[in-house]
């Protein structure tokens, strides 16, 4: 059996919804971090898989190394908000931080 | 005499009354005798100075001979007014009929008005009265007899109301005047017409603007009706006679001088006097409502009992011979007869108000027998009726006839018999009720013996006018008619060649001075002399004027007036006659009863009694209406009118009142509206916004996937 | 004083009014007296204006100029003419007159002589102003002092009367001060090339600019300019503030209000919209007769139907101002000379009227004619100055009045032949009220509730004969007064005619 391009779509879709899934559920701010981080691994995925079966380039290898870098960025910020925001609130929960609302 | 010397002494006679009045008004009550003297004196030295005028005209004995001047009075730059004075004949006749009149009864009214609490009143009003009626008679324009005309209008209001604290005088003055309104009315707007078409007022202008045509067709004769309108009004022609009855409301003097003798001719004056202006249409106009007059008001005559009314209905019916002598074309007749009228009719008042001072009644069903008590008064009342019935060799008789004749005459050239029928059958019923006066008055036996006990002969100065007028009575028949007596000599037709010549097209003679008057007369007269032809003789006017060009035609007009005026004679004798007998046969012998006649016709006697209804015909018509109007106009005004402007205002208010509901809910409630929206708005949105970024992203994949569906739909 | 004679006279009753400001409210006669002196100095004066006018001219006369408001170009320019020159006179007369007549006045007497100078002021300064701007502001400044004395010393409605009167009158000078408006920025003086107030200007057609040129905006200017007066005249149907207001104003300000107010409105269609406007004037005429006659006949049938004295003179007063009309749209000589004697004989005639109303009302402290009856010979000497005031109000020859109504219809009935003929039939209604109300009122039998009536007063006699030595004099003997007139009213039918 030859793996296609649909499959390497499948995952990527399993791994976004995955993805989607814990951001929306997820009360834990580390928790909701790491459904972003399977959000932008599934659209990893799917650069790679693309740029292997369409465009037989390597623009969407690069494409997927800057959203690594990106996304390692991007976590660091956001865990040290996590953190400040433990610091201020004593708690991780997102729902908890609604201080904007009021 | 001068021509200066007659204006001045017209002028004096006119201005003599006018000051008598100014000062009794304004002093009267502390002068002695509170100044009847005064009033009476000025008045016979204006009759002395007519009498001069007078006499200077008949010695010239010139019809044409006129004395004209003009003194400007009012100027507007292309309109002016002049006062102006005529004297010639027909106004020396005048001057001197007026003047002996309201000398006497100013006389008279020494004693009649004797102890009166408004005594010197009395006779300035008289004064007043003088002055405006010679203002009518001396006046040279239509401006300035229109101003005389309503002047003696209101003298007559103010005599007729002297008694004011009646209600019936009170009516009656408001009632004279404003039925000759009515008339002035058509008057003015005569006046106005000939003014518009010919632009001018003066008298010999306008003759001469006619002359030559400047106006013609239906306009001269419906301006020439307007004109007459006033006559019909002021000279009590039916159907605007309903005033004069009821102004026997004043004193009888008043009735006299007023309401018989010079007033109530002044409308017969003027249509004389303005003659060119009328045309042969307005004419009969006139010849027709004159004959009607005449005989409506006789036949009602004969019923009434009060003494003054019964002489206010002769007066009517007389006044209505003299206009419908004028309508048939004797407008000298016409004159004669105002001149002898006036006398004895004057006296007939005289003597009634004599009786009446005398039993201090006016009914005369409740007098009688006075003939021995009064036999100054009876006597010259005797001849004065003898006179007015038409006894052959009194004055009346002679004017009459020659109306009579002038009516056959016309008759029998034109073909209008009913004037004659009618003035021939007023003649005998005038014979009848005059004598029906004088049976039931003077004769037989005493109806009230309490009166009867009490009466007395009026003093000299109440008998002594009674002799000299009775004397008058008689005397001016003399005067004769026009066409054989001396009469002619002041009352002819005018010579149109003359005037035309002095007046026509030449608009600077409008405005003649008094010496230049003169010089224009000297002019004038000489070329009268030069071209005696120019005075023709006595004609009548509106038949012949067109025809008189053939000479064969005038020979047979005259032989038609001479077979007319013989005719005329016998008949009125006859007719005169026989409504004296019957008279006598009635009221003196008994052989006839009255109240058995009027018992036979009780319809014809109510009708005669009640006036043939023209008060009621009047009272349902013109007074209702004009009421009704004057209500309407005043509903109109109060409740449409003002109602429409109340009715703004209460629009507005209530235009404002909704405005500020509308703002107190409406605008300000739109933008707190719009507060509120927003508010609810935010608070709805509000909700939206939980803060939690899972709640906003399961919003953005519902989205995405609403977006992918509508996408897809696309 | 011999230079500034109008401003003397305008502005002598100001003078005056301020010096009643400060005096004491407990010395009410030294009130009187100082409001009789200060009224009397345009009294005397108005006897020089008559000597020395100058009748040969159709000139203005006695001009006084100075700039005012140089901004807008607005000046202080008084001057009379032919036209004007006869209603100084009239008010002159009429205001001292009626002063003397308020003396019996208790009520507020500063306020109420205050307020009658200030009037005086205003209503000569209407008549002698050639400035457009000047003459709107004097017009406003008489409506005050009208509103209060209507709408303090008046009677018992005396609110909804001033106000009546004020918003009518307000609402005619809104339309007037569009008009004034309009002919400001579209008159230029032929001098600055600036826009103008200048009414002698105004009047020149060749000042006017070219939109001022198109017909229908002309027509549209006369009519609000027609409106304004009109509501004055009063014409029929802006007429109802007049009776009412009669009624309630006090005697001298119904004296003041038809002697001279209702002038204003013939005064001003004579001053601004003829000369101003010819064209329009002549293309409104046939209106304008017509509505001369409806005032005519339609006053005197209201008249009629009146139970109330000074109703009834109120509606004689549409009546007799409807001659006016009539006149004034003939375009004749006898017309125009008729119309313009017509509002003089009127302010004389219904001053008297409205005085001797006032004599009865003193006395019996009503007006309704049926409740008299023959007061002939309670008051004889009253009875007789009633009688000539009546006369003359229905037209007796000998008085004013027949000689501008003759020389009113002398002139309209060549121009309108029926209007004239209708109009005439109100001689006839005319004697009709008259002699009816004077029958009620004067003659009959006594009524014994009135048997110790006093006759008329010296002082009310004193207010009386002169007034009425005028309406005789002028009857009998009219040409000085038409003189005054004549040579300005040919003119401006010269100017403004067929």
């Amino acid at each position: 059996m030859n793996a296609g391009l649909e499959h390497f779509l499948t995952v990527g879709a399993l791994l976004f919804g995955l993805g989607v899934f814990a951001v929306l559920t997820r009360r834990n701010a580390v928790g909701l971090l790491m459904g972003v981080e399977l959000i932008l691994n599934a659209a990893n995925l799917n650069f790679a898989a693309f740029a292997r079966y369409v465009e037989h380039g390597i623009d969407g290898q690069v494409l997927a190394a800057f959203v690594i870098v990106l996304a390692a960025a991007e976590a660091a910020v956001a865990l040290a908000i996590v953190l400040a925001m433990f610091r201020n609130f004593g708690t991780v929960h997102v729902d908890a931080v609604d201080r904007l609302r009021r | 005499m001068s021509e200066n010397a007659v204006l001045q002494t017209a002028l004096a006679i006119l201005l003599l009354p006018i000051v008598s009045y100014v000062i009794l008004f304004f002093f009267g009550k502390k002068l002695p005798r509170r100044g009847d003297w005064l009033g009476t004196g000025l008045l016979g030295v204006a009759w002395l100075l007519a009498l001069r005028i007078f006499c200077h005209f008949w010695s010239v004995g010139d019809p044409q001979l006129r004395v004209h001047g003009a003194w400007p009075w009012l100027d507007l730059g292309g309109f002016r007014i002049d006062a102006g004075i005529l004297v010639d004949g027909m106004t020396a006749v005048m001057l001197v009929v007026v003047t002996t009149i309201s000398f006497f009864v100013h006389m008279f009214s020494i004693g009649y008005m004797h102890g009166d609490r408004r005594y010197e009143r009395y006779f300035a009003f008289l004064g007043f009265f003088t002055f405006s009626m010679l203002g009518i008679v001396l006046s040279s324009s239509l401006f300035f007899l229109y101003v005389s005309w309503e002047l003696v209008g209101l003298a007559s209001y103010l005599l007729i109301g002297f008694f004011f604290h009646k209600p019936s005088a009170a009516a009656a003055n408001k009632k004279a005047f404003l039925t000759n309104r009515v008339g002035d009315f058509g008057f003015f707007l005569g006046i106005l017409t000939f003014f518009t078409v010919c632009g001018t007022l003066d008298y010999f202008e306008l003759f001469a603007k006619v002359h030559q045509g400047a106006i013609g067709g239906a306009l001269l004769t419906w301006a020439g009706i307007g004109l007459f309108m006033g006559c019909v009004g002021k000279s009590a022609q039916v159907p605007l006679h309903i005033w004069l009855p009821d102004a026997m409301e004043g004193p009888t003097p008043v009735s006299a001088l007023i309401h018989a003798a010079t007033m109530v001719a002044a409308g017969v004056y003027m249509v004389a006097r303005l003659l060119p202006l009328f045309d042969p249409g307005a004419l009969l106009v006139v010849a027709y409502t004159g004959a009607i007059t005449a005989f409506l008001a006789a036949t009602i005559a004969v019923v009434k009992t009060d003494i003054k009314k019964s002489l206010a209905y002769s007066t009517i019916s007389q006044l209505g011979y003299m206009v419908m002598a004028i309508g048939v074309g004797g407008a000298a007749y016409g004159m004669f007869h105002l001149t002898t009228h006036a006398f004895f009719k004057a006296l007939l008042f005289l003597g009634a108000g004599s009786v009446i001072h005398s039993v201090h009644s006016q009914e005369m069903p409740e007098m009688g027998g006075l003939r021995h008590k009064m036999p100054i008064t009876f006597w010259t009342f005797l001849i004065a009726t003898m006179a007015i019935a038409g006894v052959p060799l009194l004055s009346g008789f002679y004017s009459k006839d020659a109306i009579l004749g002038a009516a056959l005459s016309f008759g029998m050239l034109e073909g209008h018999f009913a004037p004659f029928l009618l003035a021939l059958l007023a003649a005998g019923f005038t014979a009848f009720y005059m004598f029906r006066m004088v049976f039931l008055t003077f004769t037989g036996k005493p109806r009230d013996h309490h009166k009867w006990e009490h009466a007395h002969e009026s003093p000299w100065v109440m008998a002594g006018p009674l002799v000299a007028l009775a004397f008058l009575s008689i005397v001016s028949a003399g005067w004769r008619g026009p066409a054989d007596g001396w009469f002619a000599r002041f009352v002819a037709p005018y010579d149109m060649e003359r005037v035309v010549a002095r007046y026509g097209d030449a608009p600077a003679a409008q405005v003649a001075a008094v010496h230049e008057t003169a010089a224009a007369h000297d002019v004038a007269e000489a070329s009268g002399h030069g071209a005696p032809e120019t005075h023709a003789a006595p004609e009548t006017h509106a038949t012949t004027d067109a025809h008189a060009t053939t000479d064969a035609h005038d020979a047979h007009v005259e032989h038609v007036h001479h077979q007319a005026h013989l005719i005329a004679m016998f008949l009125s004798i006859a007719i005169a006659g026989l409504g004296i007998l019957l008279s006598w046969l009635t009221y003196q012998k008994g052989r006839i009863s009255a109240a058995a006649a009027l018992a036979r016709f009780p319809r014809v006697h109510n009708v005669l009694q009640n006036m043939y209804y023209f008060d009621e015909f009047y009272a349902a018509t013109v007074y209702r209406g004009v009421l009704a109007w004057s209500r309407a106009s005043g509903w109109f005004d109060r409740v449409v009118i003002d109602g429409i402007v109340n009715g703004c205002g209460y629009l507005t208010r209530f235009t404002s009142w909704v405005i500020g509901v509308f703002d107190l809910r409406g605008v300000d409630g739109a933008v707190n509206g719009v507060a509120w929206l927003m508010q609810g708005a935010g608070e709805g949105f509000r909700r939206v916004q939980t803060g939690r970024v899972q709640t906003y992203l399961v919003f953005v994949c519902f989205s995405v996937v609403l977006l992918i569906f509508v996408f897809r739909a696309l | 004083m011999g230079e500034h004679v109008l401003s003397w006279m305008t502005f002598a009753p100001l003078v005056g009014m301020v010096v009643i400001a400060f005096l004491p409210r407990e010395r009410p006669t030294l009130t009187k007296v100082v409001a009789a002196a200060a009224a009397a100095v345009p009294l005397l004066l108005a006897f020089q204006v008559f000597a020395t006018f100058d009748r040969s001219t159709a000139e203005m006369q006695f001009v006084e100029r100075g700039s005012w408001i140089a901004p807008f170009n607005i000046e202080y320019f008084m001057g009379i003419d032919g036209l004007s020159v006869t209603m100084v006179l009239l008010t002159a007369l009429l205001s001292f007159l009626c002063i003397i007549a308020s003396w019996r006045i208790d009520k507020a007497v500063k306020g109420y002589f205050a307020l009658f100078l200030l009037l005086e002021t205003g209503m000569m300064g209407v008549f002698c102003a050639l400035d457009f701007f000047l003459f709107y502001v004097f017009w406003e400044v008489m409506l005050l002092p009208m509103y209060f004395l209507i709408g303090i010393w008046g009677g018992p409605r005396k609110e909804y009367a001033a106000i009546k009167f004020f918003l009518y009158t307000l609402a005619g000078s809104v339309l007037m001060l569009l008009a004034m408006l309009a002919f400001y920025f579209n008159v230029r003086n032929p001098d600055t090339g600036a826009h103008t107030f200048n009414m002698l200007h105004m009047m020149d057609q060749a000042n006017h600019s070219p939109w001022l040129q198109l017909s229908h905006v002309r027509h549209l200017i006369w009519i609000a300019l027609f409106i304004g007066f009109a509501i004055k005249v009063p014409i029929f149907p802006f007429h109802t503030w007049l009776p009412d207001a009669h009624v309630e104003a006090p005697t001298a300000v119904s004296v003041i209000l038809a002697g001279v107010l209702l002038k204003m409105g013939t005064y001003g269609i004579l001053r601004i919209s003829y000369p101003m406007l010819p064209d329009a004037a002549l293309w409104f005429a046939y209106p304008l007769a017509i509505l001369g006659m409806i005032n005519i006949i339609y006053g005197a049938l209201c008249a009629m139907a009146q139970s109330d004295m000074k109703k009834l003179v109120a509606y004689s007063s549409i009546s007799h101002m409807g001659y006016v009309l009539l006149g004034m749209s003939a375009f004749t000589t006898q017309g125009i000379n008729g119309a313009v004697m017509q509002m003089f004989n009127h302010g004389t005639i219904t001053a008297m009227l409205f005085l001797c109303v006032g004599v009865i009302y003193d006395r019996a402290h009503h007006r309704d004619i049926d409740g008299f009856g023959g007061l002939g010979l309670q008051m004889p000497v009253y009875t007789s100055v009633f009688s000539l005031a009546l006369f003359a109000a229905l037209g007796l020859p000998g008085l004013s009045g027949f000689i501008s109504e003759a020389l009113v219809f002398l002139g309209a009935f060549p121009t309108y032949r029926t209007i004239t003929i209708i109009s005439a039939l109100g001689i006839v209604l005319g004697a009709a009220y008259v002699l009816w109300m004077l029958q009620r009122v004067f003659l009959g039998e006594k009524n014994p509730k009135y048997d110790s009536l006093p006759d008329i007063s010296a002082r009310e006699l004193a207010t009386l004969v002169p007034i009425a030595a005028v309406v005789v004099w002028v009857g009998v003997q009219p040409s000085p007064v038409l003189d005054l007139m004549r040579v300005t009213l040919n003119n401006l039918i010269a100017t403004v005619g067929r």
